[in-house]
């Protein structure tokens, strides 16, 4: 890019021979890290949503169980912890990755996997646990939006976790190829916004449901 | 397991009452719709056009093609929201007193939903998502966008989306909530057939396309714009399809999770906007409106800048106010996030919030008319020719003000305790939407369609076209302010008060006007097409444009320039041509481009499929059409070869045949 | 012009377009390493505010919790997103405060609008009377 404004910079000191037809190769920045940062952001405003909703109608209790009755701290911070290593691990891939040694980057992937599969585990089994309790999503507003919101970031830690099997995959296949590693990069940027989105769901829908 | 349950299991609800065999006027449209689509499919046959289709526009990746394929889908759509709207027209106009005219309530309030969904989702987002696509690379002097293979997924899932709201006519029934469906009315308890599930499923399945394609046109006009232009220099309807896109990437999610909790309440039984359990339904009005209002100005900051094109090139002069308009464009994207209330201030939030939002809606007006003044001001001394696109933009500019102005009105919380929910309403909507939408869209069209097929549209038919619109709109809709005035409320299919009744048949009339109109611009597409050899444009440069999509040739080869432009100054190609500019004609290179794909319509396929298993709660179709949805996704990424060069030699031909083409007629 | 003819060097981009388009820094085990820790403390805090009944009240509380939030997001931002006013040219950032702005937007609005709403329209059923509701049939 610099070379071609140059170019325009040039032509515009000498207004008298302007070039208007670039004589060499042009090719734009890509921009996949721009359009999936968009993306994120779009994420971002559903969960915005999700948010709001669990602000109205998160003390909606219908007579049934308040969030004080129901949530269990401790798992909630084990949950955390596992979601906060799967970052780190996914941060030593990325490390890895750019020392562009491929076996310790997948073995870092892998481990990342773990921490949000077991992070997935532990939450299916808190919603089965509230389900069993008669606390089911259906019960007030207030477990409407508390599933909802939880539910959702769990169903982006899925995908999550099937978006980086495949691409250990292709990786595998491929190697730390230019794509794979632009794919990587994403997948990073994905994964941490989880975490962000995350430290929203303990903060007020955790820690501030047990509040009185 | 017995039969009926395996049967059940299989197609869930869906039986054979689901086909509206004893509704006569279904049934009639039905025949129609088979007997056309037959002759089509038949013809398409016939002609052997399926491979050339496939491979020329299904899986094509070119913007242009794609932008093309969006109008063709807006203007199709366009005629079954219209046949809704004159529908109800008649009916509002003769079922009077004793008459109940022809429609049964449940089929009106089909109608109406139908009209409303289809115009703004299926007509006017298409149109405006064409006319983006088609236009905003051409206009930075780019190639193709940032994301191709995305694009065309985009285009595929808006027509799923309206395929399915097109096979509700057959199968079921649509929605009877009107457009935005609000609970409780449009809840599991208040509508248990598959209506409102129609709806949900085909705007989000759209919703998911016109996120991906917001996101892909930010991102190209990020990063794909020609040396030498910055932001200041890039054309206006690049920047109003620039906030567009903003809008829409930071709108839509807020619709595609505030629908996500209405399917909740449906199907899993959780109680966001239930009456019961500490639902609350207003919550639904508010977070719909928080994508709704929004999305008003999705559809007008485009067509503000189709204007502010067409003002511009037939006014021959620059764009007065260009930096103001810019950040009048700016001001509006930031204001449309802070007046949701507006539709809702009957709600009974009180006196301070109705009058936070009150004030910040009539704040918008102040951006909006200094456009309106812009324009004036570039036509001031300007050398105007009155061609097509200019009348449809001097309509706009008379029209949408009474529009604007009838809004501010009803951003006065008082006045719209009075007028909410009253045909003033109506009316005041479709002044905007209509003669500000619709007319900019008109001109759009007009301005650009010779450099999307190489030939003008017939002009006397365009004229036709534009008086009957304009004339027929302002019979149709102007006495639905009186009205309004009068206390009639909206979406009625029977009124009892026969003084009522001759307001309404002047309205019906105006609808008549406005077939015309419509019957005007096809017939103006196929006089076109048959005139095409006398209307053709050699130049590239119709209109004497001054931006670049006009320095290319009409058509525009596949890779738009065969030398990326430098620019340096906002009006590129005009500067160019006082320049006296010269086509480089030697040292081609090779043109990287990216490659045709399926995997849009059959993602998109599996999509249409997903959205009509869950409608009929066919719950092993839906999980099956879903795995096969995932895995054709992943698959899809393991190709890693998407582009191809241009030869060199082939850039050489093309441009060539140019080179003697404008020899030879300029 | 159905006539171009796949050329074989289809790797396009491969070739010529190493990391530079990324506009990202290298990430550092510096980096990743500080942002952990810090992410570990403003998580640790606000549990253990909460769930040893630090403060008596519970306002003064929430509002630790949601600020001890807010600076780990940017933490987390900072370190793990690694957000700057330079990546993308900018863009990113701008991106990103625009969302945040509408974020702020929509849960304040909707919860100012619905607050006044409900005060309004139902003053006997604001949420606190959880226990009135207890007691309907």
């Amino acid at each position: 890019m610099s070379d071609t404004h140059a170019i325009a910079a040039n032509a515009a000191a000498n207004p008298e021979k302007l070039q208007f037809w670039m004589t060499e190769d042009h090719h734009p920045e890509n921009g996949t890290l721009l359009g999936f940062w968009l993306y994120l952001m779009s994420d971002c405003l559903i969960f915005a949503t999700l948010f709001a909703v669990y602000g109205v109608l998160g003390r909606s209790y219908a007579g049934g169980p308040s969030g004080a009755d129901l949530f269990e701290l401790p798992l909630v911070a084990v949950n955390t912890a596992m979601l906060l290593l799967s970052s780190i691990t996914y941060g030593f891939a990325v490390l890895e990755m750019q020392r562009n040694r491929k076996s310790q980057t997948l073995l870092w992937l892998a481990i990342t996997g773990l921490f949000g599969a077991a992070f997935l585990g532990i939450e299916l089994w808190e919603f089965s646990h509230l389900i069993h309790e008669g606390a089911g999503p259906g019960r007030s507003a207030f477990l409407s939006s508390f599933f909802t919101l939880v539910g959702t970031h769990g169903l982006h830690v899925t995908f999550g976790i099937i978006w980086l099997i495949t691409l250990m995959v292709q990786v595998g296949k491929k190697g730390l190829i230019h794509e794979n590693r632009r794919r990587l990069m994403c997948l990073s940027m994905f994964w941490h916004f989880l975490d962000v989105v995350w430290v929203g769901v303990f903060s007020f829908v955790y820690l501030m449901g047990v509040l009185k | 397991m017995t039969m009926p349950d395996l049967t059940k299991l299989l197609f869930g609800r869906l039986t054979w009452e689901a086909i509206p065999f004893h509704e006569p006027i279904l049934l009639v449209t039905f025949c129609a719709v088979a007997l056309g689509g037959a002759a089509l499919l038949g013809f398409l046959t016939y002609k052997r056009a399926w491979g050339y289709l496939w491979n020329e526009w299904f899986t094509s990746i070119d913007h242009k093609k794609i932008g093309i394929m969006y109008m063709v889908l807006g203007i199709v759509m366009l005629l079954r929201g219209f046949s809704d709207a004159i529908m109800m027209r008649i009916q509002q106009a003769i079922s009077f007193g004793d008459s109940v005219g022809y429609l049964p309530p449940h089929h009106y309030d089909q109608v109406f939903t139908a009209h409303g969904v289809i115009m703004i989702f299926f007509v006017a987002m298409p149109l405006v998502t064409g006319l983006m696509n088609f236009v905003v690379p051409l206009q930075i002097g780019a190639r193709d966008v940032a994301f191709p293979f995305l694009n065309n997924f985009s285009f595929w899932m808006t027509t799923a989306g309206a395929a399915l709201v097109m096979m509700s006519l057959f199968v079921g029934e649509f929605a009877r909530t009107g457009w935005l469906a609000y609970p409780p009315l449009s809840g599991i308890a208040q509508s248990p057939d598959v209506g409102v599930d129609y709806y949900i499923w085909s705007l989000q399945i759209a919703g998911v396309g016109t996120t991906l394609s917001g996101i892909n046109l930010i991102a190209t006009i990020v990063k794909m714009r020609a040396p030498g232009m910055s932001l200041m220099k890039m054309p206006v309807f690049t920047w109003t399809a620039l906030c567009t896109n903003v809008l829409i990437v930071a709108a839509f999610p807020v619709l595609t999770a505030v629908l996500v909790l209405l399917a909740l309440d449906r199907y899993v039984g959780t109680n966001f906007f239930t009456t019961e359990f500490g639902g609350n339904a207003m919550m639904y009005v508010n977070l719909i409106w928080i994508w709704g209002h929004p999305e008003v100005y999705i559809l007008v900051l485009p067509v503000f800048g189709v204007f502010s094109e067409v003002v511009s090139t037939f006014s021959q002069k620059r764009l007065f106010g260009y930096a103001s308009m810019v950040y009048a464009t700016v001001v509006i994207t930031v204001l449309s996030y802070l007046v949701w209330l507006h539709h809702f201030f009957t709600m009974g939030s009180g006196a301070s919030v109705n009058s936070f939002f009150g004030i910040t809606t009539m704040i918008i007006s102040i951006p909006t008319g200094a456009k309106i003044f812009n324009w004036l001001f570039t036509m001031y001394r300007g050398r105007i020719t009155f061609d097509v696109p200019m009348l449809w933009t001097v309509g706009f500019m008379v029209t949408f003000v009474i529009g604007g102005m009838t809004g501010v009105m009803l951003a006065i919380p008082p006045a719209d305790f009075v007028l909410h929910n009253s045909l003033f309403l109506i009316a005041h909507f479709h002044n905007v939407i209509i003669g500000g939408v619709l007319f900019g869209l008109m001109a759009g069209i007009t301005y650009w369609f010779p450099k999307a097929f190489g030939y003008k549209l017939d002009p006397f038919w365009g004229k036709c076209s534009f008086w009957f619109w304009l004339i027929g709109f302002y019979f149709a809709f102007m006495p639905l302010y009186v009205l309004g005035f009068m206390g009639v409320t909206r979406r009625m299919s029977h009124f009892e008060d026969p003084s009522l009744q001759i307001w309404f048949e002047i309205a019906a009339f105006g609808a008549f006007l406005i077939a015309i109109g419509i019957a005007c611009f096809l017939i103006q597409l196929v006089v076109s097409y048959r005139r095409r050899e006398q209307l053709r444009d050699y130049t590239g440069d119709p209109w004497n444009g001054r931006t670049l999509e006009w320095s290319t040739s009409s058509p525009p080869p596949p890779y738009n320039f065969a030398f990326t432009p430098i620019i340096h100054d906002g009006d590129a190609w005009y500067q160019m041509k006082q320049r006296g500019h010269e086509r480089r004609l030697e040292g081609y290179l090779p043109i990287h481009m990216p490659k045709n794909t399926w995997a849009g319509i059959v993602l998109s396929g599996i999509s249409l499929v997903i959205g009509f298993a869950l409608i009929w709660h066919m719950w092993p179709l839906a999980i099956l059409a879903f795995v096969s949805l995932v895995v054709t996704a992943i698959v899809h990424t393991f190709n890693y070869k998407r582009d191809y060069y241009i030869p060199a030699d082939e850039v050489a031909r093309e441009e060539a045949a140019r080179t003697e083409l404008l020899a030879a007629h300029v | 012009m159905s006539t171009h003819t796949d050329t074989t060097h289809g790797h396009g981009h491969d070739d010529h377009g190493h990391d530079h388009d990324s506009g990202h820094s290298p990430s550092t085990m510096k980096g990743y390493m500080t942002g952990f820790v810090l992410a570990v403390i403003l998580t640790a805090i606000p549990f253990w505010v909460v769930m040893g009944h630090v403060f008596t009240s519970s306002a003064t509380t929430a509002s630790v919790v949601l600020g001890l939030a807010a600076v780990q997001i940017v933490v987390h931002m900072i370190y793990f997103l690694h957000m700057n006013a330079r990546s993308e040219g900018g863009w990113n950032m701008l991106a990103l405060i625009f969302t945040l702005v509408l974020v702020v937007i929509t849960l304040t609005g909707s919860i100012w609008v619905m607050y006044h709403l409900n005060d309004n329209m139902m003053p006997g059923m604001m949420h606190d009377d959880a226990a009135a509701m207890k007691n309907m049939p």
